[in-house]
């Protein structure tokens, strides 16, 4: 069975994210690291490929040249390979773009199995496997808090707002997890050493038979007009406990007019 | 310009979130129609008239029985083709995210997600959208001929204007692909005690707790307060309080007008359950706690001692 897992370089939490403001987009020239929800699909992709059969564990990502240094982390967990769409004309691409990009890496790939994390870190966005479902004209199934897969067909246990839901799709399908899914393992000492010799493919627009006129701003359907600073949220007070802070919480509520 | 509502429904009631975008929809001056997709939902969709939709299409299928997104997408994908309709917004949740990003890609429609105000300046619109943890509010537009939106949680509330829709039905035919994920079980966890989406106040407890025995903290206060219990995701995926309780991301989204939150540190999953909230009293230990930089009242402190004694003073000054 061959999976392939969908993943993206962010900024590391540590560094604090700015937009540039000459192009409005995430300055992305600090340090940065493999989006941790993503490592969580990278898991679950291991943990099918070890359940037994022979398995192939594909990492597709978009990204700028550099993100295959991000990606190196998910090879040392254990991923065989990793493919990279970087094209200088895909810069500021937007879900539009980012699906049809991604779906033509998949397609290429031919999977039978696509996960994703369930979202990304720098943008928050929790859409992205809807669109490549669509594209690719497969079933998806999303925010899995417990897969199975067996007889050809996948089996989620989906988490939503009222509760969890069983679903179930034949493959090959696309599969968001959530959060809950699992800890994603540590690369070990080896898999760290090993994973620099894995193959590291890096694909252009053209490679996908993609022109520069659908990739980047000029192929996308959104844009920022603007930006601002966030309204204030009034006055906000900290007070450090000396043990008056009880009391001082029931003045505060007594003055707000809430008890 | 038309501009089309999804309106989710669940357990035969429209949802509180797609309600308040249809009227915020309808306050914009634009041609305005509600959808609902389902099956036996005819009635359910008359509703709509009293929250500003004028006109509301509804498609009834078994394919549409269960909350799964790619029936959705053909649906609303051949309703745009027929009816000209050239905005779709939708209130997020996990249905309509996964709905709107799989209509994206069928109508190469731009998408902007988790917007918390929609304008309409110079015939165009314009959207609100805060990035990088609220940090920085951008203005954001569309420059396909479809737009798309998904608003955050909690972004307006309904307003009954009165008034009654017209209910058009359209049979839409679905694509073989999307049919193919079947609902097996579908489970409904119902909550006990005051309902957290109801409640005027909200006292939430987190990690920070040390464990499952001191929910009762938590709840002494909310009962001296006369309001809810809630909890993070962290507590609820160790088994200390029902998913049910659960605030945030794929839990519920609430809107108090005070959230006490014990031991939360405040993670951007949680924040966006209940940055709704009118008033926000946070106590943590961790004075770096991200819960600090979104309340209105922050107390660095330890919640063991701290909860019992305001319990205890709530109680006086009620009395």
């Amino acid at each position: 069975m061959k999976i392939a897992v969908c993943v993206k370089e962010v900024p590391d939490a540590a560094v604090t994210k700015r937009i540039d403001p000459s192009t409005k987009r995430l300055d992305r020239s600090g340090e940065s690291v493999l989006n941790h929800f993503d490592s969580q699909a990278v898991e679950e992709a291991l943990k099918v490929k070890e359940a037994g059969g022979e398995s192939e564990v594909v990492l597709v990502s978009m990204g700028p040249a550099g993100a295959l240094d991000s990606l190196r982390k998910a090879l040392a967990m254990g991923a065989d390979r990793a493919v990279l769409v970087s094209d200088d004309a895909a810069a500021g691409s937007d879900l539009v773009v980012t699906s049809r990009a991604l779906a033509a890496a998949l397609e290429r790939e031919g999977a039978d199995l696509v996960l994703f994390g369930q979202q990304s870190s720098d943008s928050d966005g929790a859409v992205l496997w809807a669109a490549v479902a669509d594209r690719l004209r497969r079933p998806v199934i999303s925010q899995v808090a417990e897969l199975t897969v067996s007889d050809g067909k996948v089996r989620g246990k989906r988490q939503t707002e009222f509760g969890y839901d069983v679903i179930e799709a034949p493959l090959p399908a696309i599969i968001a997890v959530s959060d809950a899914i699992n800890e994603p393992r540590y690369p070990s000492l080896k898999g760290i050493m090993s994973a620099k010799k894995k193959p590291q493919e890096s694909l252009s627009g053209s490679d996908l038979g993609l022109d520069a006129d659908v990739l980047g701003e000029q192929g996308s359907g959104t844009s920022v007009l603007a930006l601002d600073d966030p309204p204030p949220r009034g006055d906000a007070r900290k007070i450090e406990d000396d043990g008056s802070a009880a009391g001082q919480i029931a003045d505060f509520l007594a003055e707000k007019k809430l008890l | 310009m038309t501009i089309a509502v999804f309106l989710e429904h669940h357990d035969g009631e429209l949802q509180k979130g797609s309600l308040g975008v249809l009227g915020k929809a309808a306050s914009l001056g634009e041609e305005v129609v509600g959808v609902v997709l389902g099956s036996g939902v005819k009635e359910l969709a008359a509703g709509a008239g009293r929250f500003g939709a004028k006109k509301v299409y509804v498609a009834d299928a078994p394919e549409l029985e269960a909350p799964l997104p790619q029936p959705r997408v053909d649906a609303l994908a051949q309703l745009v083709r027929e009816q000209g309709i050239d905005t779709v917004l939708f209130a997020a949740s996990v249905l309509a995210s996964d709905t709107a990003g799989g209509l994206a890609a069928r109508l190469d429609a731009g998408l902007n997600w988790d917007l918390v105000d929609l304008a309409s300046q110079d015939g165009s619109l314009v959207g609100t959208r805060p990035a990088l943890e609220d940090s920085v509010y951008a203005d954001v537009g569309w420059t396909s001929d479809v737009k798309l939106a998904l608003f955050r949680p909690g972004a307006f509330d309904p307003a009954e204007t009165g008034g009654e829709a017209e209910v058009e039905e359209f049979a839409p035919s679905f694509e073989d692909f999307s049919t193919q994920a079947a609902m097996i079980e579908q489970a409904h966890e119902e909550s006990e005690g005051p309902s957290i989406e109801d409640a005027d106040v909200i006292v939430a407890g987190g990690r920070g707790l040390g464990g499952p025995e001191n929910f009762t903290l938590v709840e002494e206060l909310a009962k001296a307060l006369g309001g809810a219990v809630a909890a993070t995701r962290a507590v609820v995926d160790a088994g200390w309080y029902p998913y049910s309780t659960q605030v945030g991301q794929t839990g519920k989204t609430v809107a108090p007008k005070l959230y006490v939150a014990c031991g939360i540190s405040g993670a951007i999953q949680h924040k966006v359950g209940m940055q709704g909230s009118g008033t926000v009293v946070a106590i943590n230990k961790d004075p770096n706690a991200p819960i600090f930089e979104f309340c209105d009242l922050g107390v660095v402190g330890d919640l063991h001692e701290i909860v019992p004694k305001l319990t205890e003073l709530v109680r006086q000054r009620k009395s």
